[in-house]
Formats: C-alpha cells, structure tokens, sequence
C-alpha cells in the first residue's frame, strides 16, 4: 500500500498533538490555538469554499460564549449541555442573519454582517445576563457526563482536542461533498451555477448557518476552557482576527486556518506584555503584506510552489 | 412648556440638533465612501481611521504648533489627503485588478495600524479641543437655546456636501469623472490621465473624511478609536442608502442621523441599534438600497 504524503503529514501532526502537552507547551495555550482554529475552520468554509467574507462572526464566537457561560455559572447546566445550547443559539443567530445578509454578495455581504454584528454587540452589551462591562467570570469547567472531570487542564486539552479532529472532519467531508462542490461552483460563477438549476441563496445560506454553527461551537469551548467571557469575544476586532486566521494561513485550504490561528494566538502571546498597542500596529501589518504579497497565504503559496515543482 | 407625548418639546428639538450634527458627519462620511468606492471600487474600511486622523491632526496643530481651528480646517484635510494619495500610490493602485474584497481587507490593515500608532502616541484616553472663540455660546431663538458651534457643523458639513454633489453632478470635471466611473479605458482613450484622476479621487474622498474629523473634533472627544465604531454605523448608512448615487448618500446621512436623535428621546436603550435594524428592514424590502439602482 502506498501511504500518501498527505496521510504522513496528518499522522505526524496528531501525533505531535497529542504529545504536545510533555514538550513543554503550556495545555491552556495550545487549547486557545484549537478553539481559535475552529473558528478559524469554521470562517474558512465560507470565505476559502464558498467566496463570501463575513465581516461580523465574532457574533456567534461571542453570542455562544456569554450562553454557555452564563447556562453554567446562573442556570447550574451541565458543561455537555451548556456547549450545545450555546451552539444551537448561533445555529438560530446564524440563520437570522444570514437570511439577511445573502440578499447581497461580495462588499455589501461583507458590509452588511459587520453591521449586524455591530447589532448583536449592543444587544451583549445591553442585556441583563451577560454582567455588561464585566462579562461572566469565574466560569466552572464541570465534568462529561459526571464521569470524567474537566478541571484538570491535561483532560480538558484531550478533550478539545477530540472536538477539533472531529471538527476538521467534518468540515473536509463538507468540502469533498456534493453540496461543497455546488458551493464552489457558485463561488466561481454564481449565474451559471443557477442556470444549472441551483438555488444559489439556499445553498449560501445553508453554509452560512453551519459556519456560524461551528464559529459558535468554537466560542463556547472557549468560554470553558479560559472561564470567562467578555464584550470583545463579540467585538469587531475578533472578526478581523479570524480573518486574518484564515487569510495568513491560506483561505481554500484545510491546514491553512489552522496554522493561521497557531501563529496569531503565538504571536499575541509572545508580544502582548512586551509591546502594548504595537500589536494592534503589527496585526494591521501583517494583513497589508497578506493583501499585498501571498494572498494564497502560506499553505496556499505552498501548494502552489509544488504544483509548480511537479509540472515543471 | 409644550410638550409632545409627554417629553419636553426642548428636549426633542435638543436631540434633533444632535441628531443632526452626527447625521451630518455621516453625510459626509459616507459621500467619501460613495465617491471611492464608485472610481476605485474599493470600500474603504480605513475611511474611520482617516476621520480619527484629521481630528487628531487639528488637535496637534493647535497643541504643538499653536495653530487654531481656522488653519486646521485648511490644513488638516490637505495633510491626511496627502497621506491619502502616498497610500494609493503604494498599495491600492496594485489591487484594482483583483476581487474588491483585497481593497477592503488592505484598508482594515491600514486602519489597525494608525489606530495603534495614535495610541502608542497619545494614549487611549480622549483628547478635549476648545470651541472656536467665534463660534461659542447659543442663539436664543424663543422657543430653545441652540448652541452656536452645532449650528455652524451642521451648515458647513452640508455646504460641503451639495458642494461635492454640483462638483460631481454638475460640472465638466466631474463628467469626466463619472464617464471613468463608467469605462475607465475610453475615457483613457480621449487623452485623460485617468490613474491620476484616480489618485486624487481618493485623496478627495480621504480629504473628506479628515475635514469631518476637524469639524467634529470640538464636540466629542479625540480618541485613537472615535473612527472605528463610527464607520461601522457609516457602512450600514451606504447600504441603505445603494452607494451608487451622491445624493442618496448625503440625504441617507442625515435622514438617519435625525432618526437616530429621535430614537434617543423615545427609546434610548434603542439608539445605538436603530442605524442597524432600519439596515436589516431596507434589505428585506429592497436589497439594493433606498436610491440605489441594480
């Protein structure tokens, strides 16, 4: 049998994963990457297959991570509970939104979920359950089904971690579907694909509810894993950072948004305490070298760089 | 004392001023926005960072230089219109040919760094600037006090907007400017350097941005972040109104503004929403905007 490179590739990185936590990587860090990673997968399925930039899903990464906390710490839910109720309500928000948003493509749909993002984070910031200013703290990780605790931060990597290859599944076998090769006809040519007899607007707005679905799932492992969440989880600055996720990664590719998130979360860990607000400065550099130089982005120059080899 | 369902008639003109004030500075913002995005076809998410900048620039005039309001109005759009026309220069020019969502993406970057940049330099906290000597104190016109300076934003802001909008509707340059809206390679053709046109399109609408930050930089605090929330509730006025024509944009600008005014006395929780749920309304109604045409 012959193995794939790509089979090796995956079976070396898992392996990693696994023992990542014994090489001196802090569990809390590397669980921050993979939440971030799934929003990053999630965000990919619109703008890498499906050609649609949403400028607003720090919504649902937000929306889901004030639910499930505030289901764990005021309501005494259990966390399994809490993690698909908070999904399931940007599964609604995402359906909401997006029947609204698809009546527009390309600038306007970018403008348009910005705007309504900018809705759902006054609604955070109004409304009575999510503490305001201050957000919902202190927020207990609880156990599995009262067999395995989360508490340990070693059994909460494994956990997450099993979410996110379960997740990186899934989203590839969207990708190599039926309806994801429909998804990719629109993106390419949206009128031809309805001559084809598909309803384009169906099949947008069915990716974009599975998108803010799993941006959701993201956002409520999130609020378990760190505790807490607060006002910026649904501000816009968190949609411009998955953005640039998925763009510096290599939009369209399966590794590339979550090499992306690795290197952001790196990247604001490494710098926060040093620089202060020349974060801000770099992250708005690195997208103009991103827009400017590799807009494949770095798994994406890299495919292309071998495709190349291969012909030539 | 008059009152309209049981709110002071004072306090309802008092909102209607302010709500014209910000509608004028959302005239006048989106304008910018409209007439980039209508050459360029490019969204510029930087157009917030530009109005902070023309603020922050008046601000260091009259702190570091001495200079007062008078020169920051002249001053003040002409050096952000210049950095407006390096950045075509360097980058923008090279994504006309790619998907207009680059555009966007670039000028978000571009608006991230003047954000920190400005913070790093003068801190998050606001900035206060002093009302010109001129234009202080409040007309007594019987029935309400209206404060002077308000008076002038919301005059020289629509002045400046019908000025753009006979610039571009009603004269032979801006003919030519809309004839390159529509083929830009026949305009070309004729003998007209349209890349130049280009570049100064966008330090125009850029200029326009800058001189709306000058004008509000006595009635709110000078912020590094005043622009970024700001040209959120900007994007959702050019959606409304279809950015495709200049005046929709100004009338859009200022009809929302004044809504907005009113929604602060009936329900103020409501005020920060209202721009975005008249968005959502209008798309269900007619996606392409209120004088937009598809």
């Amino acid at each position: 049998m012959k193995i794939s490179k790509n089979t090796t590739f995956y079976t070396v990185l898992f392996a990693l994963a696994l023992l990542a936590p014994w090489l001196g990587l802090y569990p809390i860090f590397l669980m921050t990457i993979l939440c971030y990673a799934i929003f990053a997968c999630a965000f990919n399925l619109m703008l890498g297959y499906s050609g649609m930039l949403s400028f607003g899903h720090a919504a649902y990464f937000g929306m889901s991570s004030y639910i499930t906390s505030w289901l764990v710490t005021s309501n005494a839910w259990s966390t399994p509970g809490a993690l698909l109720a908070g999904t399931f309500v940007s599964t609604i928000l995402g359906l909401v939104i997006g029947l609204i948003a698809i009546r527009r493509s390309g600038i306007y749909f970018a403008m348009i979920t910005l705007a309504l993002s900018q809705l759902v984070y006054f609604v955070c910031l109004q409304a009575p359950f999510t503490g305001g200013e201050n957000g919902i703290q202190g927020v207990p990780r609880g156990d599995l089904f009262g067999i395995v605790s989360l508490s340990d931060d070693l059994t909460m990597y494994y956990f997450v971690l099993f979410v996110f290859v379960a997740i990186y599944l899934f989203i590839q076998r969207i990708v190599h579907s039926p309806f994801g090769q429909v998804l990719k006809a629109i993106r390419e040519n949206e009128p031809r694909a309805s001559s084809l007899g598909y309803f384009a607007d169906h099949q947008k707005l069915l990716v974009f509810v599975l998108s803010s679905t799993l941006a959701g799932m993201a956002g409520s492992l999130k609020a378990i894993v760190l505790g807490f969440a607060t006002l910026s989880d649904v501000l816009q600055p968190t949609s411009g950072e998955v953005i640039l996720m998925t763009m510096l990664g290599g939009a369209g590719t399966f590794f590339g948004p979550v090499l992306g998130s690795a290197i952001v979360v790196a990247l604001q860990n490494l710098l926060s305490d040093r620089v202060g607000s020349w974060v801000t400065v770099i992250i708005g550099a690195i997208f103009v070298i991103c827009v400017m130089a590799f807009r494949r982005g770095i798994v994406g120059e890299w495919l292309a760089f071998q495709e190349k080899n291969k012909s030539s | 004392m008059t009152e309209i369902f049981g709110i002071p008639i004072q306090v309802i003109l008092g909102q209607l001023l302010l709500g014209l004030v910000n509608g004028s500075f959302y005239a006048m913002l989106s304008l910018g926005l409209a007439v980039i995005f209508g050459l360029l076809g490019v969204v510029n998410f930087a157009h917030g960072a530009f109005y902070m900048l023309g603020a922050y620039a008046t601000w260091v005039l009259l702190d570091i230089f001495g200079l007062g309001y008078w020169w920051a109005l002249i001053l003040s759009p002409i050096a952000i219109g210049l950095i407006g026309l390096v950045l075509e220069r360097l980058f923008l020019r090279h994504l006309y040919k790619v998907d207009p969502l680059y555009g966007l993406l670039l000028t978000f970057g571009l608006a991230l760094i003047a954000e920190g940049v400005l913070r790093e330099a003068f801190g998050a906290s606001g900035q206060t600037y002093p009302v010109p000597e001129v234009l202080q104190g409040a007309l007594d016109v019987g029935f309400m006090n209206l404060p002077i300076y308000r008076v002038w934003v919301i005059v020289a802001s629509l002045a400046i907007c019908f000025l753009t909008w006979y610039l571009i509707e009603r004269t032979r340059l801006g003919s030519t400017l809309r004839a390159a809206t529509e083929n830009p390679r026949l305009v070309q053709a004729f003998g007209i350097n349209v890349p130049i046109m280009v570049m100064f399109t966008y330090a125009g609408g850029v200029a326009l941005a800058a001189l709306a930050g000058v004008l509000s930089a006595p009635v709110i605090q000078v912020s590094p972040l005043m622009g970024s929330s700001l040209v959120i509730v900007v994007f959702a006025v050019v959606v409304i109104g279809g950015m495709g024509s200049i005046m929709g944009s100004i009338l859009s600008g200022v009809g929302l503004g004044v809504i907005e005014g009113f929604t602060k006395v009936l329900y103020p929780e409501a005020s920060n929403i209202v721009v975005f749920v008249i968005m959502a309304l209008v798309l269900c109604w007619r996606p392409a905007g209120l004088f937009g045409k598809e």
